[in-house]
């Protein structure tokens, strides 16, 4: 902790960027050095889904099975420590979560020490024909369109609930607070309004708060992961610490992280997380608050260790973004390896035989898009212009196909493998077998009345 | 930081970049002078590009227009581009509409989440007074 900073920081640690981040990362946060909270997010865009099609399958699924094993591991630690887990590792079932998170608390003999919050009505899946009845017609923010259009392949439908109701779990004394749809910014945000208790209309700290978690929603993509600035020189990225935020009352933070782990905690790692998925940066919307991006101040205030100032912010609008995923159809992406000489046009060759093959066929695609990993995958016409595409000593031919009927698709599964014996030489790297059809579930992003969605929360005391 | 390499214009000077297209002043890449990190929303990328040194940002400012980036990414994005400035980070942010072939799980693109745009942005040639 920073002397001059005073003993009133609270240091909350990101512990996972996503579902599927790096394991060790949360056990070594709360290990590591002293912290007082562990955030943690899973859940992306289309995670819902996915999770409800579990939980169609096996009521008690449908929340993020890794956080059980995980919660296994660290119970133990957070207990002796006093650490707080906050985290929306609870999908589209958060009690199922809390309740075999409880389950592995009594096998570590932690009865009677701890207490799980549970937030819960996120979710609107059996809302939706309520709503639109009542004339609430979620139309897609992208294109305009009302969810009525697609009502019938609806899969998922959550609302994004803010810090608000993870506050109210903690002030009731919650250790570890599991979520359903929570905001990634809400999750630590949460513990800096708790522990300096902000009021709800602090739009400058409330927003402070949230470019906190912004900083960190995304794990060490703020701490030397994926930072282009002098990546080569970045230290130790075997052994990369993940961020944590030193909070402090009056809304200004540091970005550290653990004494003797690897990355760096510059201003220009941080910058790139900031700017990352970025809209309108003078308008964050969130359900707390409206954050200013273009008033947040950076200083190296020591070695990785960044502070972060003069945040503003503005009140939160009276709406809630609501994520909806829905079926779309299918989509298979095949490839095949053409090697030296004239890889790239081979594979250019290969290219055009498929296609002729499929239009033969009369199979209709809503699209096809063909890559050449090699040689334009990545920065398209861009790379062509300056590659030395003569003397590529290979290029992947990668052509993918999306249909809403899964027949088409299915059948340009098929007419890969043939391309290696009856089409361009020098071709290999079809180990992998014939590629699978895949259903697309898609994103829908909308916006509710805020008055429609009622947070809840409750306690498992183990 | 190391000092900007910089490449000869190789009598590619007055192609439109800079003041006017008549400037002896030298071409680099953004990628000398900047860095980047991009993103995804939907079916738009954001690029958010950062001066290396902050007495880059105004050139930046100048020169990366919303106009040269949608040239720029002439035949990978179908919608428009916006710009929005942030002078307290020395950057810029870009969003390019259209950029992912419908975006998320719909997209058949290896880059389906915009991750390298930023780097495809660094590509851009700018003009620096020697």
């Amino acid at each position: 902790m920073s002397p001059q900073r005073g003993a009133r920081t609270v240091r909350i640690a990101g512990g996972q960027g996503f579902w599927g981040d790096w394991l060790e990362a949360p056990y070594r946060q709360v290990t590591g050095g002293p912290v007082d909270y562990l955030m943690m997010d899973y859940l992306a865009e289309v995670t819902m889904s996915i999770l409800q099609k579990q939980k169609s399958r096996d009521p008690s699924l449908g929340y993020a099975k890794d956080f059980i094993p995980l919660m296994q591991r660290i119970l133990p630690v957070l207990a002796e420590r006093g650490i707080k887990v906050t985290a929306n590792a609870g999908g589209v079932n958060p009690r199922g979560c809390a309740q075999a998170v409880a389950e592995a608390a009594r096998g570590l003999r932690l009865s009677g020490k701890l207490r799980i919050g549970v937030v819960t009505g996120d979710d609107l899946l059996g809302r939706i024909d309520g709503l639109l009845a009542r004339g609430h017609e979620l139309r897609n923010l992208d294109t305009g369109r009302p969810l009525s259009d697609v009502r019938d392949r609806v899969l998922s439908a959550n609302a994004y609930l803010g810090a608000w109701p993870v506050v109210e779990a903690l002030r009731g004394g919650a250790h570890v607070v599991i979520t359903g749809r929570v905001t990634d910014t809400g999750l630590t945000l949460a513990p800096m309004i708790h522990a300096f208790d902000w009021p709800a209309d602090a739009w400058d700290l409330l927003a402070a708060g949230t470019v906190a978690g912004h900083t960190i929603e995304c794990g060490a993509q703020c701490s030397g992961g994926n930072c282009l600035v002098d990546w080569e020189r970045i230290p130790d990225l075997a052994n990369v610490g993940y961020p944590i935020v030193e909070a402090a009352p009056d809304g200004t933070f540091d970005i550290v992280k653990h004494p003797g782990t690897g990355g760096r905690i510059s201003v220009a790692g941080v910058t790139e997380q900031l700017v990352y998925e970025m809209g309108n940066p003078a308008e964050y919307i969130t359900p707390d608050c409206i954050a200013d991006f273009t008033t947040i101040r950076l200083a190296q205030a020591g070695k990785d260790r960044v502070r972060v100032s003069g945040v503003r912010g503005r009140p939160a609008t009276d709406k809630l973004k609501v994520s909806v995923a829905y079926f779309y159809g299918y989509k298979a992406v095949g490839t095949l390896v053409y090697a030296w000489p004239d890889a790239y046009k081979k594979a250019q060759a290969a290219d055009r035989i498929l296609r002729q093959r499929l239009a033969d066929l009369g199979l209709k695609f809503e699209a096809i898009v063909t890559e050449f990993v090699g040689a334009d995958a990545t920065h398209g016409p861009l790379a062509r212009a300056s590659a030395p595409l003569a003397e590529l000593p290979e290029v992947q031919l990668r052509i993918g196909v999306r249909a809403v009927d899964p027949a088409p698709v299915e059948r340009f599964t098929r007419e890969i493998a043939p391309l290696i014996l009856n089409g361009p030489p020098s071709v290999t790297g079809f180990a992998g077998g014939r590629p699978k059809p895949e259903e697309i579930v898609a994103y829908w992003p909308a916006l509710l009345d805020k008055r429609m969605v009622e947070p809840c929360v409750e306690y498992v005391d183990v | 930081m190391r000092k900007p390499a910089v490449r000869r214009s190789g009598g590619r000077a007055g192609a439109g970049v800079g003041a006017g297209g008549k400037s002896r002043g030298t071409r680099v890449r953004l990628v000398e002078l900047a860095h980047a990190r991009s993103g995804d929303k939907g079916d738009t990328a954001n690029v958010g590009l950062i001066a290396l040194k902050p007495e880059y940002y105004p050139l930046l400012v100048k020169q990366v227009t919303a106009a040269r980036v949608a040239r720029h990414f002439k035949g990978m994005i179908t919608g428009k581009v916006e710009r929005y400035e942030l002078p307290n980070l020395h950057a810029l942010n870009f969003l390019l509409h259209g950029a992912l072939d419908g975006g998320g799980t719909i997209s058949l693109k290896t880059d389906a989440q915009g991750k390298v745009f930023s780097t495809a942005l660094l590509r851009l040639e700018v003009e620096v007074s020697r």
